[in-house]
């Protein structure tokens, strides 16, 4: 059996947000990306972008997926699995959609920049116009296509809005080296408003030394 | 320096197929002995390619040899990895190059203390030095420079084996281009040393051990090592596996016979166990190979953290560990993976879901088998070797 690309969407059909991802990552350099799911973003890289790419996934069907696929990946989390790494590890270290997953978010970000000599973080936003007026009309928590779970099951404990997050990074010392809004198919969002307008933010950051 | 001979010392040995490489250089042992000369037998399946570069060194289990992929000579059971070794499988014989040594101290030629001690021209026994699981890779890499082998593609094997694996990449990470420890530790738990030395306590319990010199007297403690075998066949399996396969089934009969035969099929297959072994394996080789995964600490050999066994290593690893394996749990596994990330290794890491323990490692589990594959193929993109 050869690698087996198959299993996964060819580049040009990269989920949206997955491709400005990729599209922040120089080729050739060491990326780690955490939350990997089944490797698309990791294959994508590595196959045509000749990173040196390692996953972390929490799920260990994605993870034994990937490693089927050739990748290297381990099964791991954002709050526990990243202590271990030592400083300046990697080039870029990605977390997409996951932020609002973890525990302790604040540590997870420190350690992302720590390791990382860039971080590419995206997550939902909260601000969102739908999510404001669906609490303000209809008395409700969000359900939209990227905060889909009800609220008694969601894995998303740590929401936070496009300007929560720069707030916070500017509260850390975190250098905001490029962010970009995505509208909800992942299109960058250029107009006016976008912690009102935008589904998703994407963040390119560095740690201030 | 070293050359190959036919034939290693008992008439027993001499009609087991494979090879024999004695080498007359000193090994120096980590209890301080030289030993010299000394033989390792090994077996070899498939082709080495013109540039050296698709060798797979296999490291057997405590209990294992060097027959991974054919019918063992002394049982005629299939080869203890014929599940993943050979044409068109995992470890495909016709894509790389397996070596497989029998361990140092060990029973089916490579010397051991059952081996004839050149000074006293009696069989070792108890004289036999104390060797490690770096003993016995320091004498596998005398093979393996023996064969002319830079680096190897891959080091693999589970337990006992994977001790092995890491030892390898460890001592030699030049020489090891990828390495896949199987359900195995960073060192040997408190627990494993305990099983092991009931099983160690059984042997010298038998009488017929004599203190070590049953050959000379031409004796025998098969009681003592198959009980021993019995004792470490359970911690092999896990208990919903013996439930399964045998749960409280009695042995051909229909009620208890209030008496202390094999009532149960348990028992009766733990004997069979014991005895069928006893017929393939030496006591003294018991003692001495389950003494050196005892002595097994990696962390501890390298300055009490294991993250320094590793560090700047540019090899490729797998670490794969099964869910019921309560020998060497998940947990052992992930010390290793830790380790691995803290010196930022280029590391994969699978837990396979079984409810098989231990033994799930040497059994046909496609899930294992599907993660191992894709591993190796995608090293061999890497390595540069010709797609499958």
């Amino acid at each position: 059996m050869s690698v087996d690309a198959r299993a996964f969407n060819p580049p040009s059909e990269l989920r949206g947000d997955l491709r400005l991802v990729g599209s922040m990552i120089e080729p050739s350099t060491r990326v780690l990306d955490i939350g990997c799911g089944d490797g698309e973003l990791l294959y994508y890289l590595v196959h045509n972008k000749g990173v040196d790419g390692r996953g972390m996934e929490l799920s260990q069907s994605g993870v034994n997926s990937c490693v089927r696929h050739g990748l290297s990946v381990i099964q791991g989390d954002a709050d526990n699995d990243l202590e271990d790494y030592p400083s300046d590890a990697f080039d870029y270290v990605v977390l997409s959609q996951t932020l609002q997953a973890t525990r302790k978010p604040r540590e997870v970000l420190l350690n992302l920049v720590r390791i990382g000599r860039h971080a590419v973080v995206s997550f939902p936003n909260f601000g969102h116009w739908r999510i404001r007026l669906g609490l303000l009309i209809a008395g409700r928590l969000p359900s939209t296509a990227l905060l889909p779970y009800p609220w008694y099951e969601t894995p998303n404990i740590h929401l936070c809005t496009i300007r929560d997050f720069a707030l916070l990074c500017r509260d850390e010392g975190i250098r905001v080296e490029r962010s970009v809004s995505l509208d909800r198919f992942g299109r960058p969002y250029t107009r006016a408003l976008a912690n009102l307008m935008a589904e998703q933010g994407l963040f390119l950051l560095s740690r201030t030394r | 320096m070293t050359k190959p001979v036919a034939a290693p010392t008992l008439n027993a040995r001499a009609k087991q197929p494979g090879h024999v490489l004695r080498v007359t250089e000193a090994l120096a042992l980590d209890c301080g002995v030289r030993l010299a000369p000394y033989t390792i037998a090994y077996q070899t399946y498939g082709t080495l390619n013109a540039d050296k570069s698709n060798a797979i060194l296999v490291c057997h289990a405590l209990t294992g040899d060097q027959y991974v992929a054919e019918p063992h000579p002394l049982t005629g059971k299939p080869g203890w990895w014929d599940t993943l070794a050979g044409p068109g499988k995992v470890l495909d014989t016709e894509r790389y190059f397996l070596i497989c040594p029998n361990v140092l101290g060990g029973c089916m030629g490579s010397t051991g203390p059952s081996d004839v001690d050149p000074a006293t021209g009696k069989p070792w026994g108890l004289s036999f030095p104390v060797i490690t699981i770096a003993d016995m890779v320091r004498a596998q890499k005398q093979l393996v420079d023996h064969l002319g082998i830079e680096q190897l593609f891959c080091v693999t094997g589970g337990s006992m084996g994977g001790m092995q694996v890491l030892q390898w990449a460890a001592s030699y990470p030049e020489r090891v281009f990828s390495a896949v420890p199987i359900a195995t530790a960073p060192r040997h738990s408190a627990q494993n040393i305990a099983f092991h030395e009931v099983g160690r306590q059984a042997i010298m319990a038998d009488p017929e051990w004599c203190g070590g010199n049953y050959q000379q007297q031409e004796r025998e403690p098969r009681r003592g090592l198959a009980v021993a075998r019995m004792a470490a066949h359970i911690t092999y399996l896990s208990e919903t596996a013996l439930h399964r396969k045998f749960g409280r089934n009695l042995q051909n009969r229909e009620a208890l016979t209030f008496g202390f035969d094999a009532d149960f099929q348990v028992e009766n297959y733990l004997r069979h166990q014991g005895v069928a072994f006893v017929e393939r394996f030496d006591a003294n080789s018991y003692l001495y190979i389950t003494r050196a995964c005892d002595y097994f600490d990696l962390a501890a050999e390298h300055g009490g953290a294991l993250v320094n066994a590793f560090r700047r290593s540019k090899t490729r690893f797998c670490v794969i560990s099964f869910t019921s394996d309560w020998l060497y749990p998940t947990r052992e596994s992930r010390e290793i993976v830790h380790a691995l990330n803290a010196a930022a290794a280029n590391v994969s890491f699978v837990e396979v879901a079984t409810d098989k323990g231990h033994d799930a490692f040497l059994l046909d589990e496609p899930e294992f088998h599907a993660t191992l594959r894709g591993f190796l193929d995608g090293c061999a993109q890497h390595r540069g070797l010709p797609g499958a």
